[in-house]
């Protein structure tokens, strides 16, 4: 799991990441004088549905995986909570069969209510912490780069100051000193995401801030505020989204790092990485169920995300070119 | 050139300066603080004062600043491990040059496995092998780095015995490279998703490079294909590969304490991790400082060479 995973960039995305993009003033950005309607991003995405395939496998397994953690207790009922009673009434470690469909872990809790039950709390990290990324990231790449000049130098520097921290030492760090719990990892995986977005975002708003209509409004005493909010946000939106998918598959990922290293959610409550840290003990022993289910689920999250992403990415960019 | 060198040397500096505050203000914002993690929960108020007393904890905010500096820059002192009883300095010098070693072999075992193979799916673009490596790579982006290791070790070291299941156990540089079987899984461990990436970046630098009209006017001259790739389009596709290079370094060196907890080798990652094992806030700071400023320099040594190897920069008016 690479901090930054270059090879869901661009060569133009990578660019823009460097701190310095003065090499790129010929760059290509949105030519869009307007800001596109909603609308119009909605039916630009469910075109790149139709005509992407692995978007749409993506889609729908993504889909399958979210209904399955926060439907699928309703029809399955477990003990996920009552370690207590997980002891008393089942046995631990108990193969697939009959009563448990994947099994029982090592504290007797059935695994395939542990999974929806996990996967709730990964899904629910990892896009929280995404959100909260790309919100921090698109606003402060706006204004840094809309503003320019000396605050732009004081907020890119910021970022470089914490882009200098392996993502990974920051987050055990912050763990550590703060104590886990599901909030705090929200947070504290959001802080260590929201760095990227902010570059990215930094970039467009260059190439925007000097665009017709964003002078425009300027002339006729648009305020500043509105000038971010309305224009060059909405025109940076496609980097946007993109970024986002990427950023909660990372966050899923960060999350089950966390989890490996035993800093996941604490107890009760668990996510897919700590399920998988608990079952590593046991995995020489032939108890494949502890960690296959759960690692099944984290890859094909990730990688329908990723799906999504990248034909995000390609549709968008091609709108670029089409204009 | 010389311009844009003195720039990033300035701006190095500002990006270890703030490095280095962020890292002070966490020592200071410990909950119960800094007396509290390392005399315990049990700690009577008087031991507390006398222990603040003694290591200027009762100082104002700026003279403890001041300190931290001024012990840092003269003494490198990185702090004190309760836990171990040792300095934080002299417990990372011990490991750093193991985890050095692993991050060096890895990454240019990446370079060296992925920059041919990204020519090689360039090559035989949207053929079956390119698409099986693209499939391959996408797997590996989506595998915590963890599992990677998790099954490479089951499978190659538990099932087939082909390689030992512990690291390298030895105390020096010298002795981990005298083992060179017990390396070959981290090394791969880590290497993998670098490798994931490393070759699907050469694969789309490549096919951006071969779009360009140089390319077609050399393929009009009547120059060979194998020319064309390998003197034309390499060299410059290779120029985005070294920015690749400095953005994947944080990855790596955080990747290295996934693989170092995996196979139990004792460089500096997995010093991070029995930190956050015991509490030891002091030794975590003081190893996330160290991967900071490995960073800096990384990225640093990135650039300039950037510079180096692309004229735009090396004659633009930076």
């Amino acid at each position: 799991m690479a901090a930054i995973d270059p090879g869901e960039y661009s060569t133009e995305d990578l660019a823009l990441m460097r701190e310095d993009t003065s090499g790129l003033a010929d760059l290509e950005g949105p030519e869009a004088g307007e800001v596109a309607g909603h609308g119009g991003l909605v039916r630009q995405i469910l075109r790149v549905f139709a005509e992407n395939k692995l978007a749409v496998v993506g889609a729908v397994m993504l889909l399958l995986i979210i209904l399955f953690c926060v439907l699928g207790p309703v029809f399955y009922h477990t003990n996920q909570t009552n370690a207590q009673n997980a002891l008393l009434y089942s046995t631990p470690t108990l193969p697939p069969g009959a009563a448990h469909p994947l099994g029982t872990d090592e504290s007797g809790f059935d695994v395939l209510g542990r999974l929806m039950y996990g996967g709730q709390t990964s899904l629910e990290i990892g896009y929280a912490a995404a959100a909260l990324a790309t919100v921090v990231g698109v606003l402060w790449g706006a204004i840094s780069g809309f503003f320019g000049g000396v605050v732009d130098a004081v907020m890119m520097r910021i970022v470089d100051i914490f882009l200098s921290f392996p993502l990974l030492f920051l987050l055990i760090t912050l763990t550590v000193i703060f104590h886990a719990s599901v909030g705090l990892l929200i947070l504290v995986i959001g802080f260590v995401a929201w760095l990227v977005p902010a570059r990215l975002v930094r970039g467009e708003t260059l190439t925007l801030r000097v665009r017709e209509y964003v002078q425009a409004v300027r002339v006729m005493g648009g305020k500043n505020s509105r000038v971010v909010l309305r224009h060059i946000v909405p025109n940076a939106v496609g980097t946007i989204v993109v970024n986002a998918t990427f950023q909660v598959a990372d966050a899923i990922l960060y999350l089950a790092a966390l989890g490996f290293l035993g800093l996941g959610v604490p107890a009760p409550r668990t996510d897919w990485g700590s399920m998988l840290s608990n079952g590593i003990a046991y995995v020489a022993g032939g108890y494949w169920w502890l960690i296959y289910p759960a690692a099944v689920l984290i890859v094909l999250t990730v990688i329908s995300l990723n799906f999504i992403g990248d034909a995000l990415r390609d549709a968008l960019e091609v709108r670029l070119q089409r204009r | 050139m010389l311009y844009y060198f003195i720039r990033r040397v300035l701006q190095g500096i500002v990006v270890l300066a703030g490095v280095t505050l962020f890292i002070f203000v966490l020592s200071r914002v410990v909950p119960g603080g800094a007396a509290r993690g390392a005399l315990g929960a049990r700690a009577t108020p008087g031991q507390i004062a006398s222990f603040n007393k003694i290591n200027g904890y009762d100082l104002p905010i700026l003279d403890q600043l001041w300190f931290f500096v001024k012990g840092l820059v003269l003494h490198f002192n990185l702090g004190y491990s309760y836990k171990n009883n040792q300095p934080v300095a002299a417990l990372i010098a011990g490991r750093l040059p193991k985890t050095l070693v692993l991050v060096g072999i890895s990454t240019v075992f990446a370079l060296v496995v992925a920059v041919p193979l990204g020519i090689f799916q360039t090559v035989r673009r949207y053929k079956p092998e390119d698409y099986v490596f693209t499939g391959v790579s996408f797997l590996l982006y989506a595998m915590p780095s963890f599992l990677i290791g998790l099954l490479l070790l089951l499978y190659f070291a538990v099932d087939l015995k082909w390689f030992p299941i512990a690291a390298p156990s030895a105390t020096t540089v010298g002795g981990i490279l005298a083992d060179p079987r017990a390396l070959v899984l981290p090394v791969l461990t880590l290497a993998a998703i670098t490798i994931a990436s490393f070759s699907r970046y050469m694969r789309s630098s490549m096919m951006d490079v071969l779009t360009q009209d140089y390319i077609r006017t050399a393929r009009a001259k009547g120059v060979s294909g194998r020319t064309v790739l390998f003197r034309h389009a390499l060299r410059n596709a290779l120029i985005p590969i070294v920015t690749l290079l400095g953005l994947s370094i944080p990855g790596i060196v955080g990747g290295a304490v996934i693989t170092e907890t995996v196979f139990n080798y004792p460089g500096m990652g997995l010093l991070t991790y029995n930190a956050a094992l015991n509490l030891d806030v002091p030794l975590l700071l003081g190893t996330t400082f160290v991967a900071a400023i490995a960073t800096i320099v990384g990225n640093f040594v990135a650039d300039v060479l950037y510079a180096v190897v692309d004229p735009r920069i090396r004659y633009g008016k930076r």
